[in-house]
Parts: C-alpha cells; sequence; structure tokens
C-alpha cells in the first residue's frame, strides 16, 4: 500500500518527465507509464461504480441476459431448400444456411447455447476449485498439512495434461450430450480456481484482522465463515467469470469437432461445425459471422471480468 | 591496511573458492528437477489411463465395438452376448494393466478405426504434427517478442493500444474460425494457397515445396491463435519493468535509450515469456487439434478426433499418453530454459 503511494508521488516528482504528468513519453521519448499498475486499477475500481462505468457494465449485461432469455425463443425454423445459400440481405442479415433457415435467429439461438455452457461449465469448475483450494487452504500450515501437498500436487498433475485431448476422451467416452461437454469442461479447468482460493485463504491466514480474531478467541469455524469466506468467494466470483470465455472456446472446439453439442441444440461451435464444406464452395457468411459473434461474446465476457476485477480485489 | 580494502581482499579469496561450488549447486537441483519431473510421469500417465479404463467401463459405451470395432456389426447375437457377459466381468483395473502390460511389451494394440497398428500410425503421423508446432512456435515467439516489446516500451499510446485491442481479439478468436477465415480468403477468394491437406493430389511423393505451400495456412493460423498469449505477457512485463527503480536509476546514470529498453526493459520480460511458453504447451496441442482438423493435416491431432468419433479405444490411449508426455517434457524443458535465462533461479533453492 504505502508503496503504491509513494510510487504514485515518484511518478508527479520525476524530474525527466517532460510534458506534464502525462507519462507517454519522458524526455527525449524515454517511456515511463504514468502510474504503478496498482494505482491504475484503484482507479479503475472508483470508476466501476461511477456514471459511466456503471452505465456501460448495465448494458452489457443487458445484452448478455437478453441473449440468454430471448435468443432463439421462436419456434424451430423450417427448411426450405428453395432458400438455401442467400448471403446476407436487410431481410436476412447473416444471410441462410443449407435448408434455407436464417442466420441470425440460428447464431442467436447457438449463442444463447455456448452462454449457457460456458456458464454451467465455468460454474461447475469453480465450485470443485473452491472445495478443493479451500480444503486445500485450511488445513495448510496445520495438522493436515499433508492433504494440502497431496492436493496442489493434484492440481500440477491435472494441469500437465493436454486439455482438449482429455476432453475429447471423456465426451467420446460419455457420448456426446450438454451434460458431458460441461463434465469435461470442468474436470479438466478447476485448477486455476482452486490455486487461486488457497493462496487467497493463506494470505489472508496471516492477514491482521484474522490474527486479531483468533487473538479475541474467535474459533476456527467463526474465522472461516465471517472472515474468510467473503473474500475467497470474491476471488473465486472473478475466476469464474474469467473461465466463462475459456469454456464457451471449449465447448464450441468440441461442437466444432462433431463431439459436443449436436444440430438440435445447436452451439456456435456446431453452426460452424455445419459450415466449412460451405466455405470451399465460396459460401463465407455462415462460418465468418457466427464466428465473429463467438469473438464479441468471449470479448464481452473479458470486459466484464476486467470491471469486476477491481471490485473484487479491492474488498480484500 | 586499512580494514575497506582488507574486507575487499578477503572477500575476493571468499569469492574464489565458492566459485566452482557455484554450478555443482545449480546442477544438483537442475537434477532434482529433472528426476522429479520423470517420476512424476509415471504417476501421471497411470493415473491418467486408469480414469479412462474407469470411465470407459461406467459409461454406455459398449466394450464389444471397443474390442471389435466395426467387427461387432457383423456377428450375430447370442456370440456377442457371451463376449459382452466375459468382457463386462473383466474390470477396469484389470484391463488397465493389461494394457499397460501390452504396452510395456512394445504393443500398443491395434486401431479399429484405421485399421492399422497404432504404433504405425503414431509414427506416420507424429512428424507431421511436431512438425507444425515447431514452425508455429517459431512464428509465433519472435514475433510475439517483438510485438509484445514494441507495445510496451510504448505504453499508453495509440500504437500499444491498438495492438493490446488488436491482440486481445485475436485472442478470443477460436483456432478453427481463424482457419476458416483464412481458408475463405487465401484458398477460395483468392485462390492463392491450398485448402488443406499436406501434399497435391497428383503428387505420389511428398515435394518439399508442395509442403511447404500446403503448410502456410496451417502454420500461420496456428502461430496467429498463440501470439497474443506470448505478445500480451511480454509487453505488460515490458511496461512494468519500465517502471521499475533499476530502469529509473539506468536513466539516472546517463545510460542510452536504445541499452535500457535492452537490456532492462525487455530482457527481464523473457523471463514471464518462457513461462508461459511452458504453461500454454496444451493450449499448443489444442490449437494443433483444431488447425490439423480444419486443414485435413494429416497428424496425430486429427487422429484424436476420428478414434474419439468411432471409439477407437485403442488409438484414444495411446495419443492421450503421448500428448501428456510432450505437455510433461515440454515443461521440464520450460523450467530449464527458465533456470538458463535467469541465473537466480537454480541458485534460490538450490
Amino acid at each position: 500500500m504505502a508503496e503504491e503511494w509513494r510510487a504514485v508521488r515518484d511518478a508527479h516528482a520525476r524530474p525527466w518527465m517532460g510534458r506534464g504528468e502525462k507519462g507517454r513519453t519522458a524526455g527525449r521519448g524515454m517511456p515511463i507509464p504514468r502510474r504503478s499498475p496498482g494505482a491504475t486499477n484503484r482507479a479503475a475500481g472508483g470508476k466501476v461504480f461511477g456514471a459511466a462505468g456503471a452505465w456501460w457494465l448495465l448494458c452489457l449485461v443487458g445484452v448478455l441476459t437478453a441473449v440468454l432469455l430471448l435468443g432463439g425463443g421462436g419456434p424451430a425454423q423450417t427448411a426450405d431448400f428453395t432458400r438455401s445459400w442467400l448471403p446476407p440481405s436487410p431481410g436476412h442479415p447473416f444471410g441462410t444456411d443449407h435448408a434455407g433457415r436464417d442466420l441470425l435467429e440460428r447464431t442467436l439461438a447457438g449463442a444463447r447455447v455456448s452462454l449457457l455452457v460456458g456458464l454451467a461449465a465455468a460454474g461447475t469448475s469453480s465450485a470443485i476449485g473452491l472445495l478443493v483450494g479451500g480444503l486445500a487452504g485450511s488445513v495448510a500450515h496445520r495438522a493436515g498439512g499433508w492433504l494440502d501437498s497431496v492436493l496442489m500436487r493434484l492440481v500440477d498433475a491435472v494441469n500437465a495434461l493436454p486439455h482438449l485431448v482429455l476432453g475429447i476422451v471423456i465426451v467420446a467416452l460419455l457420448g456426446p450430450s450438454l451434460t458431458s461437454v460441461v463434465i469435461s469442461v470442468a474436470l479438466t479447468h478447476w485448477t486455476t480456481t482452486a490455486r487461486i482460493v488457497r493462496a487467497e485463504m493463506l494470505a489472508l491466514t496471516g492477514a491482521g484482522f484474522v490474527e486479531a480474531a483468533v487473538g479475541a478467541g474467535a474459533s476456527r469455524w467463526w474465522v472461516l465463515s465471517r472472515h474468510l469466506l467473503g473474500h475467497v468467494l470474491a476471488r473465486a466470483l472473478l475466476a469464474t467469470v474469467l473461465m466463462v470465455p475459456h469454456a464457451i472456446m471449449h465447448e464450441s472446439a468440441l461442437s466444432f469437432l462433431g463431439l459436443g453439442l449436436q444440430d438440435d441444440r445447436a452451439s456456435l461451435g456446431t453452426i460452424i461445425e455445419q459450415s466449412r464444406s460451405a466455405v470451399l464452395a465460396g459460401h463465407w457468411w455462415p462460418a465468418v459471422l457466427p464466428g465473429l459473434v463467438l469473438v464479441l461474446l468471449s470479448l464481452a465476457v473479458y470486459w466484464v471480468a476486467e470491471r469486476l476485477r477491481p471490485v473484487s480485489v479491492g474488498r480484500s | 591496511m586499512e580494514p575497506a580494502l582488507l574486507d575487499q581482499r578477503q572477500a575476493v579469496s571468499d569469492a574464489r573458492p565458492s566459485a566452482p561450488a557455484r554450478p555443482r549447486r545449480a546442477d544438483r537441483s537442475v537434477a532434482r528437477l529433472v528426476l522429479g519431473r520423470l517420476l512424476l510421469l509415471p504417476l501421471l500417465l497411470a493415473g491418467v489411463t486408469l480414469a479412462m479404463f474407469a470411465l470407459a467401463q461406467s459409461a454406455p459405451f459398449d466394450p464389444v465395438v471397443a474390442a471389435l470395432g466395426e467387427r461387432a456389426l457383423t456377428m450375430d447375437g447370442p456370440t456377442l452376448a457371451s463376449m459382452r457377459e466375459r468382457l463386462g466381468e473383466v474390470s477396469a483395473l484389470q484391463q488397465w494393466a493389461a494394457w499397460w502390460g501390452n504396452v510395456l511389451t512394445g504393443d500398443l494394440g491395434a486401431s479399429t478405426s484405421l485399421r492399422r497398428p497404432v504404433a504405425a500410425v503414431l509414427a506416420e503421423r507424429l512428424l507431421w504434427t511436431l512438425g507444425l508446432m515447431a514452425a508455429a512456435l517459431l512464428l509465433a515467439v519472435p514475433l510475439g517478442l517483438l510485438l509484445g516489446a514494441w507495445a510496451g516500451t510504448r505504453p499508453g499510446t495509440l500504437a500499444d493500444r491498438v495492438v493490446g485491442a488488436g491482440l486481445l481479439s485475436l485472442q478470443a478468436a477460436p483456432p478453427f474460425w481463424l482457419g476458416l477465415v483464412g481458408i475463405w480468403l487465401f484458398a477460395v477468394a483468392w485462390g492463392w494457397l491450398p485448402t488443406g491437406g499436406a501434399t497435391s493430389l497428383s503428387a505420389d511423393r511428398a515435394q518439399p515445396l508442395d509442403v511447404l505451400r500446403h503448410a502456410v495456412l496451417p502454420v500461420s493460423v496456428l502461430a496467429l491463435s498463440q501470439l497474443p498469449w506470448y505478445a500480451l505477457v511480454v509487453r505488460d512485463a515490458t511496461r512494468d519493468a519500465l517502471a521499475g527503480p533499476a530502469v529509473r536509476g539506468a536513466w539516472a546514470r546517463g545510460i542510452p535509450r536504445r541499452q535500457i529498453l535492452r537490456a532492462h526493459a525487455v530482457r527481464p520480460a523473457l523471463l514471464p515469456l518462457v513461462t508461459v511458453l511452458g504453461v500454454r504447451l496444451p493450449e499448443l496441442i489444442t490449437g494443433a487439434v483444431l488447425v490439423e482438423v480444419v486443414f485435413s493435416w494429416p497428424g496425430i491431432a486429427s487422429a484424436v478426433v476420428e478414434s474419439a468419433l468411432r471409439l477407437d479405444f485403442a488409438l484414444l490411449a495411446a495419443i492421450t499418453v503421448l500428448s501428456t508426455i510432450i505437455v510433461v517434457l515440454g515443461n521440464l524443458a520450460a523450467d530449464l530454459l527458465y533456470r538458463v535465462v535467469d541465473p537466480r533461479v537454480g541458485e534460490r533453492d538450490g
């Protein structure tokens, strides 16, 4: 804390800083960042609940919710092969697919499936990570320290596995379905949360307010539930949000390989998979436009996570 | 003699005998690292394959089909039923032990989907996959270093922000989609490059130039999909190093700007780059799987998908084991490289 403030103060006192304290270039083009990363984060943290930040966040969350609730709510589209492979036009902004179905509607439905699977997989993997990390963090440095090392070696081991290959194996053995996709992503991705939760618990155990509580005679359970849980949950929530785009990516990759979701529950990956041969025939829109939506969806979730980061870190 | 000078002499004579001891200590810690990983590897492989066999048994997955492949479809009912009963009695642990027994004697089993011994399948495909991944790394790492260092030494400028936003978007783009966009643009719309495969259909043997032409798109797409991770980590590390006291001190001593950037800003960024190289190895394999499928590249990764779709258990198990070995050894290589780049590491825990 004190160090960060000193860095901010020094930034104002740098003699070579040139034009004002812009920090873009100093002196003869010597670039020096304006503030320490911590200071920038804090500034952003203030902005989240500031007018502009909150407005954007609400907007984005609104759009994501709309995609979740409304996308693909309509009746299943009937095939009309006289209208197949129509390029994008005002009537069909995303064009039509091989069966003459409107691709915008299919893409929205796919985005909804992708987002749902991403949320479910990220939630499940975080739950596992919270459990393992919490267990490891609460027994480390105590009588059960061996359990901590065993769990952390397990984390290392899972990290050392090729995730997609393992995901393919799991889906192949369980049979392609929404559940097996969620399971395969969750089983290969819980380690990040576990690491974060454990580190947070260890850091908090040494924190002043925890030592004070212990000194005042608080029981272990009291400390855990009143002092640790809130902080750890905030961090775990951030990790979960950050996991969502990754989970979406894995789901779409599995679907693209023909192992994930099938046509009756098409995700964005399924739609792109079905457009592979179309690309070779010169029909670019069925692959490119849903893919762009996938990129935007991931970026949007990243963006939310970046806004959440200062909040969750600031609370700790 | 003045005490200060004495101290100095003392320090020099202290340093001399301990100088050769230093590398020895580092050697020992390197040996421990290598040994630890090599001991971890069999445990990891045993655990993963055991989990696979257990999963295969508890899953809605027909062991007869797994054992016989498509021959099971042409067999009559009673024979199938008796086989199913016999196979059902064998526990996952026994199957697992039998499989490892075979593997250790050099028998990887036969691939039911490709109708060939698994070892032969792996042998002819391994080189294609390793070549693809190595070429992509050779392209992505220097490019990521350059781009990251270029943006990182210009923090907050328009160039930095444009590069950062571009890299983030690239990070959010799935490799298979990048591949399809590449095929559409360069192969279909403009017709510059072939759409897939590793050799032309007309060629009866692999011609180096022909293979090179076919490799341009897959290698570039794989490199592009990995580039953001390398470039972003270099950019952030460079920016942090620029704000650090070493740079401030060097600037105060009047060291030229170019030298500061090279020695104090970009050099420290090599450390996180090496780390991310190791950590991202599983994702490189993920990218290779997707790129190989999109471009019909004849490597191992595309065989994974084929074997998974057809429940070709022997091939699936062999590829899982192989890719695990690659990741563990790659991580070990990254850790060793880390010691080369940062000499402090070996000493600290030695």
